[in-house]
């Protein structure tokens, strides 16, 4: 059994670290069918139904008989102090399962039409409540997540796969190029995180559309990133090229790269993997930040950050409370990431112990 | 002849100086053991041979073909601790298949084939090539640290301290196992050990180091018989503890 089976079955024992593994897990599955499983479209609103609350389910009808749910029609109308509020009609509309509603692109391969639940128009449903422009929340949050949940990811593998290798080179080689690398990582560490990403950020042309927009802002992302990485990947290169494995390879006549890909980098997998695991929040949360402030995913595409620059306002959250919604879930992702990270470090940790295996 | 070392110098950075002016010669057929205490430089000696210290001053040069490449095929080291020259994360049998790098092309099989003849060797069984290293232990994986270093059937062999951190019957295991295939692979030992009795053992020609100087370089039976040097007197009497006479 390698190392890698040992330390997961640690990992497996921390109850709480397998849960969330499993809610992350949940998480990407709905992304993955975000088009089935939203009743609405990325663009589909409705302006009668501003800030609508969250629709109630019914299970019974009006003479207490059991009917399968449904939902009311709501209609809008202004308080006193002209303030919106809506009231249940009479209408009644029926959840119906995978019926026809707005086609789409099924995980990219064929057209599909069929949604995991709707209602007939006039008829909404909105699950989490809706927008200012009557978007179904819950929607716009499965859509949303495509964005928050792959940018993350994808910023991480980008910055550590360049910090892996910044440090291994730095670290294996040392003199100079050490020297020269290690400036370079200390320059982009100097500049503090955001602010480096609003300058990165001014850097990228306005005019771009949404998907080259997220590729910049991942590209951004990961170039803050690989610089801490590199740093302490260099400084458990230094040590683990003096081991005698590594020795052993440079008699034998492997390449200089070989052996660091070989012997090197794979012995700071414990340390990178939960490093990897602990840096998503903080991607996911500066894809985040910039959309919230305005320089990211832009309207009408989704993302949990520009999602919540509705929130922004305290009045529209008193009225509206539910457009916290996104909020809710970017805490979810990021705590999940957190414990999944720590007790992936801890699986490790008495395997390298009984091994003499540094770091 | 198969190694010519020629007045090999290393000073580390702090001011140690770990070798000074070292010169030996290696025959083939002609194990050489090299003794000397701890911290004398018999593993800064061992790496600048193999090329993983770079000397200050001096020249190894390799008899019989030049070229760094054939170099490494015919000059192979076992490491001294067992537990770190393997590397935790591959397989047995990616271990013995790195050692083929140099190697000209091998088909899958014929690997397979070298791979089972090194286990023989070592008296390994052949079923643990998908087997990693933590499974083993002290004395195995020196077995197999050794049987990695028979892959190119080199011609010299360097074992720095290969059987010290052992337990004394594993150590006469492995040293009865040594000394069994140098009979049967045309192959030169150089032996590096603080353990007298062992070098003895095994060695034609023995050098005496300490403070990176070779202080006494003779036969076996010379060296032993009539020591010319105060410290290998010392030495000596230490192992065996009785009085040679000067
Ligand atoms: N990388 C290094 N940097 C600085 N000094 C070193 C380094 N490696 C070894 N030394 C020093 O050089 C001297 C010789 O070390 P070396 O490892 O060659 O001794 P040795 O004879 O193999 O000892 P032992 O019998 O304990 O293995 C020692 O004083 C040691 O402290
Ligand atoms: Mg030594």
């Amino acid at each position: 059994m390698s190392e890698m089976q040992l330390a997961w079955q640690r990992f497996a024992r921390d109850r709480v670290a397998f849960i969330a593994l499993g809610v992350l897990g949940l998480l990407y599955a709905l992304t993955l069918f975000a088009d089935v499983i939203a009743p609405y479209a990325l663009r589909d609103e409705s302006r009668l139904h501003t800030y609508c609350p969250p629709t109630a389910l019914h299970f019974f009808a009006a003479d207490g008989s059991f009917s399968g749910p449904y939902v009311r029609g709501v209609a809008m109308h202004y308080d006193k102090y002209r303030r919106r509020s809506y009231d249940e009609t009479r209408d009644i509309y029926p959840v119906k399962f995978f019926a026809r509603g707005e086609s789409y692109q099924f995980l990219g391969l064929m057209r599909m039409d069929r949604h995991l639940f709707t209602v007939d128009e006039p008829g909404r449903i909105y699950l989490l409540g809706a927008d200012s422009r009557g978007r179904d929340i819950f929607s716009r949050v499965l859509h949303g997540a495509r964005v928050s949940l792959t940018i993350g990811l994808l910023g991480v593998l980008i910055s550590f796969g360049i910090g892996l290798l910044v440090g291994g080179i730095a670290g294996y080689f040392g003199g100079p190029v050490d020297n020269v690398l290690m400036r370079l990582c200390e320059m982009v560490m100097m500049v503090p995180g955001f602010y480096l990403l609003l300058a990165l950020r001014a850097a990228v042309p306005d005019s771009l559309n949404s998907l080259q927009i997220y590729a910049a802002i991942t590209i951004i992302l990961s170039f803050i990133g690989w610089a801490g990485l590199a740093r302490v990947i260099r400084g458990m290169c230094l040590s683990l090229k003096e081991r005698d494995y590594v020795l052993a390879a440079r008699t034998m006549g492997l390449g200089d790269m070989e052996i660091i890909v070989r012997h090197i980098l794979p012995h700071t997998i414990s340390y990178s993997l939960a490093a990897v695991t602990l840096a998503v929040p903080g991607y996911i949360l500066g894809e985040s930040a910039l959309s919230l402030i305005g320089l990211g995913i832009q309207d009408p595409y989704a993302s949990w950050g520009n999602m919540l620059s509705e929130a922004m306002s305290i009045v529209r959250l008193q009225f509206a409370p539910w457009i916290l919604w996104p909020a809710f879930f970017i805490g979810i992702t990021v705590m999940c990431f957190n414990l999944v990270g720590d007790a992936w470090r801890d699986a490790w940790d008495p395997l390298l112990k009984g091994r003499g295996e540094g770091a | 002849m198969i190694l010519r070392i020629e007045g090999l110098c290393k000073t580390y950075p702090g001011g140690v100086k770990a070798l000074d002016g070292v010169s030996l010669d290696i025959r083939a057929g002609e194990n050489l053991g090299l003794v000397g205490e701890s911290g004398c430089g018999k593993t800064t000696l061992a790496r600048a041979i193999m090329g993983l210290v770079a000397p200050d001053k001096g020249t190894v040069i390799f008899h019989g073909h030049p070229g760094r490449r054939e170099f490494c095929r015919q000059v192979r080291m076992v490491f001294q601790d067992p537990f770190s020259s393997l590397d935790p994360r591959y397989s047995v049998r990616a271990i013995l298949n790195e050692a083929l790098r140099l190697e000209p092309r091998m088909t899958t099989g014929e690997g397979l084939t070298r791979m089972r003849r090194v286990l023989d060797l070592v008296r390994m069984p052949r079923d643990i090539l998908s087997r990693y290293p933590h499974e083993f232990s002290g004395g195995e994986r020196q077995r197999l640290a050794i049987a990695r270093a028979l892959m190119t059937e080199p011609s010299l062999l360097i074992l720095d301290e290969a059987v010290s951190s052992l337990d004394v019957l594993v150590q006469k295991d492995i040293v009865l196992m040594l000394e069994d295939l140098q009979q049967r692979l045309r192959m030169t030992y150089f032996f590096i050990s603080h353990n007298l009795r062992v070098v003895r053992r095994l060695s034609r020609k023995i050098a005496v180091m300490t403070g990176g100087r070779i202080v006494e370089y003779a036969d076996r039976d010379e060296v032993f018989n009539r020591p010319s040097h105060p410290y290998t007197r010392a030495l000596i009497q230490a192992a065996f503890n009785y009085e040679v006479a000067p």
